[in-house]
């Protein structure tokens, strides 16, 4: 075992975060780390990146007990850690980026030559042809992600701990990475994945442990590993099935619904081909496509975020002008955002405060909402959507992601908006946290609301949609309809130039 | 809800109270306040008099801090619209009309600066640093490069004048910093503010006016820059052009700073802010009181703001909270090891308030 860890525990205020945890890693595997939010991984990696101290128990690397006091004494020791934002400096260059601290000197002076020669060497093995005098802020992040395991690699040695790393990669450049990840594994490298997306721990991993409530449930290989019980040992719950939306055949007329809004000639040059949008009462549009095809895009356009010169949008037999997200506000739409944590939450606010931020703002500054009504809101908010707070007065930036993003949802849940956006809902939070959220969508198009949900996810698009847009390559290429709606026919449509159906 | 926001100014309070005691020790009258001819007089009085300018400003800085923005034209502002109404109220416009005119210069100064933040988006420490230094021409072309004095006893009265025994300049700031807090707190623009000061994209897409908010936010700043400015012209009852209100965007930074407020934007409070000032003002003046060399006036202030910040800070305070937990940790573990018995309670020492009773 390259590494051990035994009874370790890590309490916070009113938390036992890790509770008596065994944990073993040996060279030359891929160990995955599971559990839904909140159930110790984070603190586990903290404690073993020496971000956290441990209260009790031993971590014991290569025969020697260690207590790592901070992440560079832990690199030190040989434990690298990559995490889903690449902690590298984008304005830097490759080179500078791998050889950061330690660079080849000459006279005192960086010896640039000796640089890249060195650059070149360490990312030799990773399948990777990329200029290192070239900044890395130009290459993609599935780049930069392989820059920082290379550095990782070369610094450390021993344990290479990757947190959620596929998070923001599409599947060709997860497919990179984890060729990458066997060769290191080949090397000897104890590896140790965290990951939300099961497909990708049944392919990468040797073992896997799950935690949960910051115990350690069990460690099995992955190969006796069965699904359901897996997650039904995450959650400790077997995980209600969302049921898959009852659809009739594509030629079947389905009953003609109320339009809410239609949107015509949505497009800008170089961002999205100009596309059209009918949007139905109750009815879930589902949005797929890689990332950077343009669906986010998209919605944005939708939203008023982006401008398009020739769009208009058409509520009822008006034209109305959605020129900001306060037009598109008003004209009752809602856009819970990708990226929570930079566009969605007001982190240092507390809950309370983020849910009614965007009912305030509608009904101006003068009009403060009663404190009391805030309460009931929040409180309202808290129980329908289980969001895992003491109380409304907790800031935001300390919830756990799955709870944020609840927050986000509970925010525009609020203002009853006739027509929501949701951009990758479910991205990042736990399997118990995913089905609620699916089910909620449910519940609201069965009010009346209409969805748009950007996922990369097709399960879950298959699962809640009524009809379901590809695009590909700034532009929506087809559209499918009820039993339409299948894995393979949405994967041909986003892989498959030649096999164009054109938006009806 | 009253607990929470005295529990917040609990550091700013007790910095005050402790500066307090420290000059009464070296000037023992310092909180002696007498009235006579019809007015409060006493070292006291005089702080909260001559802290008026920053008090003033720092609740207009509060607000711009609150949206991570800086203002460093206040300072200039003041002398402009000192100028604005020396020079209309000795072109015999009238008191009220050149009041209302300086007033209105200071929203000017203040639109033009927060323009220059929200629809143009350059950063507040640049655009308001190009009044700071340009604004000075203004205001000396205003008053022809001299000092412009005036003799209206109405303007005056602003800056030395009364209002049942107490001075002017104090009524000014207490009716300014009370109505903005109120404002803050009565309607939504203190939560509106606080949100765009933390996260501005993600308040944009929730729908909040961000551009429109900003820009109310610096013309606050350039009101109570101009309500400011009237009381140091009122009170030398002259315009200067050259050193009114010269660094006092500084010392309202200092004061938003040491009422605990973060540069980073976000939460704030107005209360805090004044506190801050009233300590900065007690500094200086307690200096001076307590009798030393005046060349060690600077010196002595920056050891004191440092001491300030440095106690307030949050990583001191968690420490602190860290090691008095552990000591309450440790005395519980012993107290539980002692056995517990009665001859023990009387080997407590007792109480001093005890043996006074």
């Amino acid at each position: 075992m390259v590494l051990s860890i035994r009874s370790l525990s890590k309490h916070f205020p009113g938390v036992k975060a890790l509770d008596d945890v065994d944990f073993d890693l040996a060279a030359g595997e891929i160990h995955g780390l599971l559990g839904e939010n909140g159930a110790g991984k984070s603190t586990l990696i903290k404690c073993l990146t020496g971000a956290y101290r441990r209260d009790s128990g031993e971590m014991i690397l290569d025969g020697e007990p260690i207590s790592p006091s901070s992440t560079a004494e832990a690199q030190e020791l040989g434990i690298g850690t990559v995490y889903q934002e690449v902690n590298l400096l984008p304005n830097l260059t490759v080179a500078q980026n791998l050889l950061f601290g330690r660079e080849p000197r000459r006279l005192g002076f960086i010896d640039g030559k000796a640089m890249r020669r060195e650059a070149e060497r360490m990312l030799k093995g990773y399948g990777v042809a990329i200029d290192v005098a070239r900044d890395l802020g130009s290459y993609s992040v599935a780049i930069q992600q392989l820059v920082a395991i290379a550095r990782a690699v070369d610094l450390s040695g021993k344990v290479l701990i990757l947190d959620e790393p596929t998070a923001s990669l599409d599947a060709n450049e997860v497919r990179l990475l984890f060729n990458v990840v066997r060769g290191l594994k080949e090397r000897g490298l104890g590896i140790i994945f965290v990951s939300h997306f099961l497909d990708q721990v049944f392919d990468l991993t040797d073992r896997v442990t799950v935690l949960r409530n910051g115990k350690k449930i069990t460690t099995e290989t992955t190969a006796s590993l069965d699904r359901m019980e897996l997650i039904a040992n995450m959650l400790g719950h077997e995980l209600e099935r969302v049921e898959r939306k009852q659809r009739t055949a594509a030629g079947d007329q389905a009953p003609p619904r109320e339009t809410i809004i239609r949107f015509t000639r949505m497009g800008r040059k170089n961002v999205v081909e100009p596309f059209d949008l009918t949007v139905h009462k109750g009815e879930v549009i589902g949005l797929a496509g890689l990332l950077g095809s343009g669906r986010t895009e998209s919605a944005e356009m939708l939203f008023g975020i982006r401008s398009a010169p020739e769009g208009r949008v058409h509520d009822g037999e008006t034209v109305v002008n959605l020129a900001s997200p306060r037009d598109a506000i008003a004209a009752g739409l809602g856009f819970a955002p990708e990226d929570r944590k930079t566009d969605g939450i007001i982190a240092s606010l507390s809950v309370r405060e983020n849910i009614i931020l965007a009912l305030q703002a509608q009904r101006g500054w003068l009009r403060k909402m009663p404190r009391n009504e805030q309460k009931r809101l929040t409180d309202r908010y808290i129980d329908a959507l289980d969001i895992r707070t003491p109380d409304g007065e907790k800031a935001v930036g300390d919830l756990s992601g799955g709870n944020q993003q609840k927050v986000v949802l509970a925010r525009w849940l609020a203002m009853n908006p006739r027509f929501l956006i949701l951009d990758e809902p479910t991205r990042g939070i736990d399997v118990g946290a995913h089905a609620e959220i699916l089910r909620l969508i449910e519940r609201l198009t069965d009010d009346g609301m209409a969805i748009l949900i950007i996922s990369s996810e097709l399960d879950e698009l298959i699962a809640v949609s009524d009809r379901v847009i590809v695009v590909r390559d700034r532009q929506h290429v087809s559209e499918l309809v009820g039993d339409e709606i299948q894995r393979d026919r949405i994967i041909e449509n986003i892989a498959a130039p030649d096999n164009r159906e054109t938006v009806a | 809800m009253i607990g929470r926001s005295l529990l917040r100014l609990l550091p700013q309070i007790v910095s005050l109270l402790a500066l307090i005691g420290l000059v009464s020790v070296f000037f023992p009258t310092f909180l002696q306040i007498d009235f006579s001819d019809g007015r409060l007089v006493g070292p006291m009085i005089d702080i909260v008099k001559r802290g008026a300018p920053v008090a003033l400003l720092a609740v207009g800085m509060t607000l711009v801090i609150a949206t991570r923005g800086i203002d460093l034209s206040v300072g200039t502002v003041m002398a402009i619209c000192g100028a604005a109404a020396a020079w209309a109220v000795s072109s015999g416009y009238g008191t009220v009309p050149s009041l209302i005119l300086a007033l209105l210069v200071g929203l000017a100064a203040g639109l033009w600066n927060g323009i220059l933040v929200s629809v143009i988006g350059i950063q507040p420490i640049v655009a308001t640093l190009i009044l700071m230094t340009a604004g000075r021409g203004i205001a000396q072309l205003i008053t022809e490069g001299r000092i412009l004095t005036f003799s209206d006893p109405d303007f005056a009265t602003i800056g030395s004048g009364t209002l049942f025994g107490v001075p002017f300049p104090v009524v000014l700031w207490l009716l300014t910093g009370i109505g903005f807090a109120l404002m803050m707190r009565w309607t939504a623009l203190g939560l509106l503010i606080e949100s765009v000061g933390i996260n501005r994209r993600a308040s944009a897409l929730i729908g909040i006016n961000a551009r429109v908010l900003l820009i109310a936010v610096y013309m606050a700043s350039g009101l109570c820059a101009a309500i400011a400015g009237l009381v140091v012209t009122a009170d030398i009852r002259g315009a200067d052009a050259n050193n009114a209100g010269l660094w006092l965007e500084l010392d309202a930074i200092l004061a938003v700073v040491i009422g605990g407020n973060s540069l980073l934007g976000g939460r704030f409070s107005i209360t805090a802010s004044i506190l801050g000032a009233m300590i900065i003002q007690t500094i200086d003046t307690g200096i001076l009181l307590a009798g030393f060399p005046s060349e060690y006036n600077l010196v002595i202030k920056a050891v004191l703001v440092l001491t300030i910040l440095v106690v307030q800070s949050p990583n001191l305070s968690a420490q602190w909270l860290w090691a008095r937990q552990a000591l309450a940790r440790r005395r519980a573990l012993r107290d539980e090891a002692a056995p517990q018995s009665g001859p023990r309670m009387t080997e407590r020492p007792v109480p001093e308030s005890e043996v006074s009773r």
